[in-house]
């Protein structure tokens, strides 16, 4: 009898998770429906979830008439520039702190720490006149650099770094490595994880960033995916369709990279306990 | 006996140089603008032109500013919505996920996905679905359920505000179910063992085991969507740009427009420090809070 009440149960509860997952999906069906259909098409009544026919006509707008393409480089390279500095400015400072000795690593510690709780948006004002001051006002550099030498992603390394233990590195020493070596040789290899964790992060804000190319980016042919679209859905409310398929584009590499790093994404939420 | 380390001159060396590639980026790009950010918001700097120091106008400014008060009256609102009600269903799916069912780590994957969309993707998509003549949902309200007039959504003066919240619980509350699963994978099985040798029902089980076992994650949980809450303006700037009238203001929006829109960089400065200072009051609590738990 208690069995069956708890079968039942659990037959409720995975309808549940279905309706559940269906409210997080049907934006995203909506979304790749949409950018098929034609402009009439798109609010029909009842909705039509698979259309008649799928027209192309969103994409071609969105490829010929303004520069998507152009903004999907844009922020690719953004992306990789940024993720690569990152991961190797982010590793070495990580393992200076974690594994070397030398007056005054603590203090300069701190004063990292310390400004992971300033909120970007307290000090976008400052950093974008630093920007405008080095001449960087409309350029890629000007996200590259405020974007690469990230105080989480030390953080984050340093922890990952601090797990591996000193003996290691002291036997290596004794074996004649230099700190080159141990960095390259030893702690590098040892902090996998850790780095798979910063560059599918990294990466993940990197491309969804809006507000960033927003203040620091002016001719079109600069913009990034998201700026680029939000600028089209401002000039062109009521093409839907169009706006759809961009932001369909807009998506697929955060969903590739989703299935290939679900597992380095997830264990950086360990983290964020301690971020920002 | 301990054996003391002795500093050498080439660890030294190799720590420095290990550690300037980033520091020095990290010294202009935020050192400095953290400190250079204050001096700012004493002047009437407009980001052109001189500069002049005005002492701390700025600030005593910000409180007569109707549009810095409301704006500051939405974004409470906005965070006493949004933290409770992603609380409250982050804490549910990760109940509900940490029963054995059948496709729980595909729903854990689909619940989490939202999370990874950036917030003008999720606004272009939601303006559509929540439009308020022809969208689906209001169709729904009008031609299924026959509400005569259904809510105005973004468009509403008294909806718009709740609808940025809608959607902002439907995009994170995934992303904090993941961390109430953690918490919950740290309770001992041991416990539950012992409320069901007492007889405890699954009611007095999550009262008396659960929800104490699990506040230091729920503690954390609200610090983080707090913090974030008062950061908020992707969403709001993509979908209804601060209206309408001023009923999706917020303090993030105040800042930009007042930098970059009136090019009011010091009174901008201003409303930034007040930021960091609401932010740093938040994260006292936290440090306070983590000791107490720690230390029982």
């Amino acid at each position: 009898m208690k069995r069956k009440k708890r079968k039942i149960g659990d037959i409720v509860l995975f309808l549940i998770a279905v309706a559940v997952a269906f409210i997080m999906i049907v934006p995203f069906l909506w979304m790749l429906s949409a950018s098929f259909k034609l402009k009439s098409e798109i609010f029909s009544v009842p909705i039509k979830w698979i259309p008649e026919t799928f027209h192309l006509v969103n994409y071609h707008t969105i490829m010929e008439e303004i520069s998507f393409p152009r903004y999907f480089y844009n922020t690719a390279k953004i992306t990789v520039v940024i993720t690569l500095l990152r991961v190797t400015t982010c590793s070495m400072a990580a393992f200076s702190f974690s594994k070397l000795r030398f007056p005054g690593r603590d203090t300069l510690f701190l004063a990292y720490l310390g400004t992971m709780m300033v909120p970007w948006h307290a000090i976008m004002i400052p950093q974008f006149i630093v920007i405008q001051k080095l001449g960087l006002y409309d350029s890629h550099l000007s996200l590259i650099l405020t974007g690469a030498f990230n105080v989480f992603g030390v953080f984050l390394l340093r922890q990952n770094m601090m797990t591996i233990p000193d003996s290691l590195v002291e036997a290596a020493r004794i074996d004649g490595c230099g700190p080159v070596g141990i960095y390259a040789r030893i702690v590098m290899p040892l902090s996998k994880n850790g780095l798979a964790t910063l560059v599918v992060l990294t990466f993940n804000n990197v491309w969804n960033d809006y507000m960033g190319p927003m203040i620091y980016l002016d001719s079109d042919t600069k913009r990034t995916i998201q700026l680029g679209l939000a600028t089209f859905k401002r000039e062109f409310d009521t093409n839907y369709g169009a706006i759809m398929a961009g932001t369909v584009i807009s998506l697929i590499p955060v969903v590739i990279i989703y299935m290939i790093g679900q597992k380095y994404i997830v264990d950086g939420i360990a983290y964020s306990g301690m971020k920002d | 006996m301990k054996k003391k380390y002795r500093l050498n001159r080439k660890e030294c060396l190799a720590g420095y140089l290990f550690l300037i590639p980033n520091f020095v980026g990290f010294l202009i790009f935020t050192g400095i603008p953290v400190v250079m950010g204050f001096f700012i918001s004493l002047t009437d700097y407009t980001g052109f032109g001189s500069m002049n120091f005005v002492g701390f106008s700025n600030y005593t400014k910000m409180f007569h500013d109707s549009d810095f008060l409301i704006a500051l009256k939405n974004n409470l609102f906005y965070s006493l919505t949004s933290v409770p009600l992603t609380i409250l269903f982050a804490l549910l799916l990760a109940l509900m996920l940490n029963r054995k069912m059948y496709g729980g780590s595909i729903f854990q994957t689909i619940y989490f996905f939202p999370n990874l969309t950036s917030m003008v993707a999720v606004g272009c998509v939601w303006l559509q679905l929540f439009d308020s003549k022809k969208g689906p949902i209001n169709q729904f309200l009008t031609n299924v359920i026959g509400m005569e007039n259904p809510p105005k959504w973004f468009w509403g003066v008294s909806t718009a505000l709740f609808t940025v919240v809608i959607v902002v619980v439907w995009k994170q509350a995934g992303y904090y179910m993941v961390m109430f699963m953690g918490g919950l994978k740290n309770i001992p099985g041991h416990l539950y063992e012992a409320a069901k040798i007492d007889g405890a029902g699954p009611w007095q089980t999550f009262w008396n085991v659960t929800w104490p076992m699990l506040s230091p994650t729920t503690f954390m949980v609200t610090i983080l969507t707090f913090i974030a809450s008062f950061q908020v303006f992707d969403i709001i700037n993509v979908t209804t740009e601060g209206g309408p009238g001023r009923s999706t203001e917020v303090l993030v929006m105040r800042i930009y427009k007042e930098a970059f829109k009136y090019g009011r960089m010091g009174y901008g400065s201003a409303i930034g420090y007040f930021l960091f200072l609401i932010i740093f009051i938040i994260t006292l609590i936290q440090w306070r809070g983590q000791k107490k738990w720690v230390a029982e």
